[in-house]
């Protein structure tokens, strides 16, 4: 039967007069909370993936590259600051950690937890980029960076090329995680929003966050150790 | 809603203790340690082995407790293995290539008609 | 399949997803599946004759030895711009949105008794990711590539045409297809109607299914694979170019992981569109459902471990050439297998002859050519000849436009009932199928032995002894775009102007789709379908 016109139209003003009070799920039309949690979740896992996938390809060409140039990679390792990496490491690794517990607060609906939490991993992501940034330019002084190449250390460039690939996406994702963690995570739980009931975002946020440290575990031993 | 669908934990999740991420970091913090170690020592080419080998088990640590991938289901646990199988197969082709290129030959020159 | 929801009773002016709301901004700012899927048509379309007109001026050159059209195509530098933008229209801006984007989107939740896809809003920034792509493609135009679709280091690396922004381009619209992939995952695993279980499911769901799964995974290897060309452009990484001690080959080993699986997100769905045509005009269940689904799986996966058959003389070991020679034969086992049940379910069919049916009759015909000229082309000895030639370029034709074009073009003819609500002129959509299927082969077939007599592919010119093939390949073009464009015509006026009305299930089809309103409501069905039966049950007894 043909709905008219206006049933729908009061409808849908309902719908979106629809009161979410804090802690409660939204209203989604098509799905009820449960499937949409699944749904989300399940998204986002698929999310992660292709970003694995994303960095998939630098893995294969540092693989390569390492083949044909085993020394310079082994030489061009050694120029790198393995303390500060191993610094990054740990940091990005406690970040991984609060960004857990941030999640086992929402579910408690301790949303101070959340913004607590979740406010150390983003302090976590500031302290690595500015680790990054010391190592970036040590680097550029020495002429191993790109456009200030110097011929002294062209030699290296194709350890050189593919590192700066894998930690310059690296570090977006570190920006990208900690803006994810602020909008979805820190900024709703300071109004409260999260619940036992719903608290999908900070889970998804710390989903994100920790796979930003899962490509770490991977980059610091290859670059830094191995090379 | 529907039997169709088979998820599971789907309206609250299992709340995991704090206690226990703490352990989990703590075995993370261990295993860095231990690959910095290891890498100091010269293994030849078992040192990238080994690297890579902790670094699969702090990220499975991850994976596992921080993710809460020890309580995802089967559908979950395939799309997170996909990328790690592609990556696979992706080094396997081409190190199905270019280590076994053959040399390239000096061109011989020949006498002009 | 049986289904428990109401149908809508004819009145006039009943209320649909295409009437509910009006005006531009309304379909612009839709987040409804359906609305979504006529912003993807009509943007495929407009690269789809862009790309066909690139395609015709290069025909038309080719029409004879010796330059033809001088005053477009000024030289060989010229001529390489329109094969490259041919390729990448056609490939990156029709083909691979394709099916998914615009026939996926319409039917996967109708099929599924679903209301919507599992991310209403992520599908529509999927789309305005598609157009963000194709703008900066056109801004890339300005000093337009001439590289090939492939993008081959180092000469992408290094010559200074436009390549960073065209592969930023293809970029952004391998997230626009990323993104499609996701959704379409997580909906079929979430939002599949009470009773709908997964061996239950229609074929295109399953293909689509399958499809999705490659959209996800494999296109960041391609979107990274650009970057890091991007990378080399701008700051002179070193990983693709020899003379830094990089490895060229290895950009086409990451290009052609996610570019061969790329093939079979084109021809998959057509797979499915085929799979449910074929059942309802015979009038018979599909044979074989099982080995159908599991074959579409194993395509997928199978298509992900025979990439360097691209490769074959790029310089690759013979080690690996092997490999990658007897794996490809493994896929198209698989393929074999889909055209064995089509076959085996008209046999014995009580067989209709309406439009749909016609072009999937035509799929399994041009797909069987495409297929077995594939495996000439894996036979390493018989590639070490056909490679970059015309043969290549006809069975890619063959797999591309025999395939997943005619897949389209079939399912928009299927569904174009319930999409539109109208009854399109079977005479002139017959007439369009014969002018589009015997040009297809009078353009493509001489180009085979072409191929055979070895002339090579993206040549602007060729010796006079090759003219007669390329004249009659263009006659073949020019009958090809026409009979699309008088397909597509049809189909759009009817669409605007036409009369007929169709009823809610003009071919007597047992999909859920088809339990609801021709064109169906905003909200797809009025109550929630119940499944209670499997989905091709024509001429079976109900049993209790």
């Amino acid at each position: 039967m043909g709905k008219d016109k206006e049933v729908m139209a009061s409808n849908a003003a309902v719908a979106e007069h629809h009161h979410v009070a804090p802690g409660d799920p939204p209203h989604i039309h098509h799905m009820d909370s449960s499937t949409a949690y699944g749904a989300a979740k399940l998204g986002m896992w698929l999310f992660l993936a292709t970003e694995v996938l994303l960095f998939a390809v630098m893995f294969c060409s540092f693989a390569v590259m390492r083949y044909y140039h085993l020394s310079e990679f082994h030489d061009a390792s050694n120029h790198l600051n393995l303390p500060l990496g191993a610094l990054n490491t740990a940091v990005l690794l406690f970040s991984s950690y609060t960004a857990a517990v941030a999640v086992t607060k929402a579910q408690k609906g301790d949303n101070k937890g959340v913004v607590r939490n979740f406010s150390i991993s983003f302090a976590c992501g500031l302290i690595f980029l500015v680790i990054k940034t010391i190592e970036y330019t040590g680097k550029a002084e020495h002429g191993m960076f790109p456009f200030v190449w110097n011929e002294h250390f062209y030699e290296y460039k194709n350890f050189l090329g593919i590192y700066y690939c894998m930690t310059g996406l690296h570090a977006l994702h570190v920006i990208i995680g900690m803006i994810v963690m602020y909008i979805y995570g820190i900024r709703p739980a300071m109004n409260n929003r999260y619940s036992g009931r719903y608290y999908t975002p900070v889970e998804l946020g710390a989903l994100y966050w920790h796979l930003v440290d899962l490509i770490w575990i991977y980059l610091f031993p290859l670059l830094y150790l191995v090379g | 809603m529907s039997h169709a669908n088979h998820h599971s934990h789907d309206e609250v999740g299992h709340i995991v203790p704090e206690s226990l991420f703490l352990k989990v970091l703590i075995a993370l913090l261990v295993l860095t340690v231990v690959t910095v170690l290891a890498a100091q020592v010269d293994l030849g080419k078992w040192n990238i082995v080994g690297a890579l080998l902790i670094a699969t088990v702090k990220a499975s640590l991850v994976i596992y407790f921080f993710m809460h991938g020890k309580y995802e289901n089967r559908i979950i646990w395939t799309y997170i293995l996909i990328p790690f199988v592609l990556l696979a197969i992706m080094i396997g082709g081409v190190f199905t290539d270019d280590p076994f290129r053959s040399k390239p030959v000096p061109l011989q020159v020949t006498q002009q008609p | 399949m049986a289904a428990h929801s109401a149908s809508t009773t004819a009145g006039h002016e009943e209320l649909n997803y295409l009437n509910w709301k009006t005006g531009l901004w309304s379909w612009l700012s839709s987040t409804d599946h359906k609305r979504i899927c006529f912003l993807y048509l009509y943007a495929i379309m407009i690269f789809f004759v862009l790309g066909g007109i690139a395609a015709l001026i290069m025909r038309t050159e080719l029409a004879t030895a010796g330059p033809t059209i001088p005053s477009i195509v000024k030289d060989s530098h010229t001529y390489n711009v329109f094969f490259t933008m041919h390729g990448v229209f056609m490939i990156f801006l029709f083909v691979v949105p394709g099916i998914p984007a615009t026939l996926g989107n319409f039917l996967i939740p109708l099929m599924i008794g679903a209301k919507d896809v599992a991310f209403p809003r992520l599908n529509l920034f999927s789309w305005y990711l598609y157009v963000f792509g194709a703008l900066i493609g056109a801004i890339a135009m300005m000093n337009p590539v001439d590289t090939g679709w492939t993008f081959y280091a180092p000469y992408s690396t290094t010559t200074d045409t436009n390549v960073s922004l065209m592969v930023f381009a293809a970029f952004v619209l391998g997230f626009s297809s990323i993104l499609t992939g996701l959704n379409f995952i997580v909906t079929i695993h979430q939002l599949r109607a009470p009773g709908l279980t997964w061996m239950r499911l229609p074929v295109f769901i399953w293909a689509s299914y399958a499809t999705a799964i490659i959209q996800t995974v494999a296109t960041p290897v391609v979107g990274m694979t650009l970057l890091l060309v991007i990378a080399e452009r701008v700051f002179g990484a070193g990983i693709f170019d020899p003379t830094k001690g990089g490895d060229p080959v290895l950009m086409e080993h990451l290009f052609w992981f996610y570019s061969h699986p790329v093939v079979y997100i084109m021809v998959l769905p057509a797979f499915g569109v085929v799979g449910e045509i074929i059942p309802v005009f015979s009038r018979k269940p599909l044979f074989g459902y099982q080995m159908v689904v599991l074959s579409s799986i194993a395509i997928a996966a199978v298509g992900f471990i025979v990439w360097a058959h691209h490769m074959f003389v790029a310089g690759i070991s013979d080690f690996s050439a092997k490999f990658f020679s007897i794996v490809t034969f493994l896929v198209a086992v698989p393929t074999a297998i889909k055209v064995f049940n089509w076959v085996s379910t008209m046999y014995k069919g009580s067989i209709s002859f309406k439009t749909p049916m016609l072009y999937a009759m035509g799929f399994v015909f041009l797909f069987m050519v495409a297929g077995t000229t594939g495996i000439y082309l894996a036979m390493l000895g018989v590639d070490v000849y056909y490679h970059d030639t015309y043969f290549v370029v006809a069975h890619f034709h063959y797999t591309i436009q025999g395939g997943a074009v005619i897949g389209l073009i079939a399912a928009l003819h299927m569904w174009f009932p319930k999409m539109s609500g109208k009854m399109y002129s079977e005479t002139v959509s017959k007439t369009a199928f014969a002018v589009l299927f015997i040009g297809f082969n009078l353009t493509f077939i001489p180009q085979f032995i072409l191929g055979m007599d070895g002339m090579p592919r993206r040549y602007y010119d060729y010796p006079v002894q090759y003219q007669t093939l390329h004249t009659l390949s263009t006659i073949g073009a020019f009958m090809n775009g026409f009979g699309y464009m008088l397909a597509l015509l049809n189909l759009a006026w009817t669409a605007k102007f036409g009369k007929v009305k169709a009823p809610r299930n003009p071919y007597n089809s047992k999909g859920l789709e088809w339990q609801t309103a021709s064109p169906p409501p905003h909200e797809n069905f009025d109550t929630v379908p119940v499944v209670t039966e499997d989905p091709y049950n024509y001429g079976v007894p109900r049993h209790a």
